[in-house]
């Protein structure tokens, strides 16, 4: 079994990347995120891994390479952060229209202007209909355990989709804390050999001729996308099985979400990423006057797990939908419009309401989540909501 | 001890406040706590003021957030305290201000509108004189463990040797005189 050590989610990051020993990375660095490829690039100096890293002159390159060394076989990742994010947009679609299994760790950082390096979750919102699985973390545990799990799903063969990890910029990734690593060994055997699948290599060595990103016009680009949707929806059978066969080799069990004390809960929220962690905390501490408080937390949010995110909240009066993203739609923010898609088709359904908080790295404390469970309760009282969406922590 | 202990350090660029709580927090968790160590990012010129964070806990920690509540601050250049209000969040019965300084605990007082516990320690000659640079942070270390006894001398003392062992394996100057400021500013710590 693996030993408890104290790690950054960056350092998790590189030391996940190192066990996993990809064929090929090729990342540029960016704040939050530079240490990932500082850190792995040293591991590569120093012989520690096999990896072909290659260094580019921007993120667009960076994906672009990594697109091109997928398609040729090799087990493949990178890591970016917010602007970076932004300058891969046009390579992401194509990382996942060609159903290339990259692993991106992704540290969470809200998008310029104004200029800010801080976490919010508007740059891997923005992605989330790339056609990438999106797994988001809590802890550096987490961090790690997803990237580790995020390998095997995204190659495997009736999934074959890009995957991000997520973790919160600075929140965790500069967070030195308490996790558990795994061996090499133990990593090296969950990951294994890469399942076989059509590559340019391959092709090449057996003489059988393939093309990879050929010019797809109406007469066939509709059925490719549709078997790219399929893949997506073949993952939500291939994560709960994947992360069954890491929680019975490791211990730790994870699922789409995480349901945190909600079976019996009049009020909830749900929450994405680092504040997870507050907001269980506040919980307890409302449990502990009487009131029956809950959580969900979205581990996975592509593909969208809408049957337990139906299952979890179902029972529930009052949920409150904190996102860490502003949509700009003069309404609501998009996680919001996603739980409420979710939710519509139950006959008996809580009353939902959205607060936005923590743009730009605002921090976010228990009282902050106090103020929300406050309103819910209000909410509960009186049988309906004034309003949609509230800002927490914010001057205004 | 309530169930999270939670520090304060307070530094300019350059002092080694992020190290000091990574440090920390590491030879916290080589006894088997559950740690946190986070800088406070801003901008970080050499010598603007810095703030670095520990949590520390026999479970573990589940919270994200910057400390308002520390229960001890450690500070460790004296000028700040004139720049920065140091003491902010601090407890003026349970809390303790650590401060890197020649000066007493009194004459720390008679500047800084502070009633709880002070301590001082001269980290910056005890560095001078042991490692031949002022960098304070290894030092305070020592008079941390002391004032607050999360750990005992002899853990933080293996704990920060393992550790140095590796980093300057052909430097045992370094080492030792890394020790040897460690010992000297927890035996040196003074206060009430």
């Amino acid at each position: 079994m693996g030993i408890k050590v104290a790690k950054t989610a960056n350092e998790a990051f590189a030391e996940g990347m190192r066990q996993i020993n990809p064929d090929v990375v090729a990342a540029y660095p960016i704040t939050p995120a530079t240490e990932i490829v500082q850190i792995f690039s040293q591991f590569v100096a120093d012989g520690l891994v096999k990896t072909e890293f290659i260094q580019v002159e921007s993120e667009h390159s960076a994906l672009s390479a990594c697109i091109g060394a997928s398609a040729a076989g090799a087990r493949t990742m990178t890591g970016t952060s917010s602007q970076g994010l932004a300058y891969m947009w046009e390579m992401l679609y194509i990382a996942s229209g060609l159903r290339l299994p990259i692993i991106m760790a992704v540290v969470n950082r809200t998008l310029s202007s104004p200029i800010n390096i801080h976490c919010d979750h508007s740059d891997t919102f923005g992605a989330r209909d790339s056609g990438w699985i999106q797994i988001y973390s809590e802890n550096v545990q987490e961090t790690y355990d997803n990237l580790i799990q995020g390998v095997r799903i995204a190659e495997h063969p009736e999934v074959r989709l890009p995957c991000m990890i997520m973790t919160d910029g600075f929140i965790l990734s500069h967070c030195l804390e308490t996790m558990e690593m795994l061996t090499d060994e133990e990593v090296r055997d969950f990951v294994d050999e890469p399942p076989e699948r059509e590559n340019l290599i391959k092709a090449a060595v057996e003489n059988k001729p393939i093309t990879i990103g050929a010019l797809d016009l109406p007469d066939y680009y509709f059925e490719h996308k549709r078997q790219q949707a399929e893949g997506m929806k073949n993952a939500l059978r291939v994560i709960p099985e994947i992360s069954k066969e890491f929680g019975n080799r490791f211990g730790r069990y994870y699922g789409f979400v995480e349901n945190y004390r909600i079976e019996d809960a009049d009020i909830g929220i749900v929450v994405i990423g680092s504040t997870a962690g507050t907001g269980k905390e506040v919980v307890d501490n409302l449990r502990k006057k009487g009131i029956k408080a809950g959580l969900l937390k979205i581990r996975v949010l592509r593909p969208l797990p809408v049957e337990d995110i139906k299952n979890s909240l179902k029972n529930l009066k009052v949920v409150g939908i904190m996102e860490r993203v502003e949509g700009m739609n003069a309404f609501c923010s998009p996680l919001y419009s996603e739980i409420s898609s979710c939710l519509y088709d139950l006959e008996k359904r809580p009353i939902l309401t959205n607060f936005v908080y923590g743009l730009g790295g605002r921090d976010v404390k228990i009282k902050d989540i106090e103020i929300v469970f406050n309103d819910l309760l209000k909410i509960l009282e009186r049988g309906k909501k004034e309003f949609t969406l509230k800002y927490i922590g914010v001057r205004e | 001890m309530k169930e999270i202990f939670e520090i304060r350090w307070h530094g300019r660029g350059g002092q080694g406040a992020k190290t000091a709580a990574l440090l920390f927090g590491d030879a916290c968790l080589s006894t088997g706590k559950y740690i946190q160590a986070f800088p406070e990012y801003g901008p970080e010129r050499m010598g603007a003021p810095v703030t670095s964070f520990n949590r520390i806990s026999p479970s573990p920690i589940r919270i994200h957030y910057g400390i308002e509540n520390p229960d001890i601050v450690v500070v460790l250049d004296f000028s700040l305290i004139q720049q920065v209000n140091v003491c902010e969040g601090l407890d003026e019965k349970e809390g303790i201000l650590l401060v890197n300084s020649p000066l007493s605990s009194e004459q720390i007082r008679k500047k800084i509108n502070f009633k709880g516990k002070i301590y001082t320690v001269d980290a910056s000659k005890i560095a001078i004189e042991t490692i031949g640079r002022n960098i304070p942070n290894t030092p305070m270390i020592g008079a941390l463990v002391k004032v607050t006894g999360i750990l005992t001398l002899e853990e933080l003392l293996h704990d920060t040797k393992k550790k140095l062992e590796v980093k300057f394996r052909n430097k045992p100057e370094i080492i030792e005189g890394n020790l040897k400021a460690i010992e000297r500013a927890y035996n040196e710590v003074k206060g009430e």
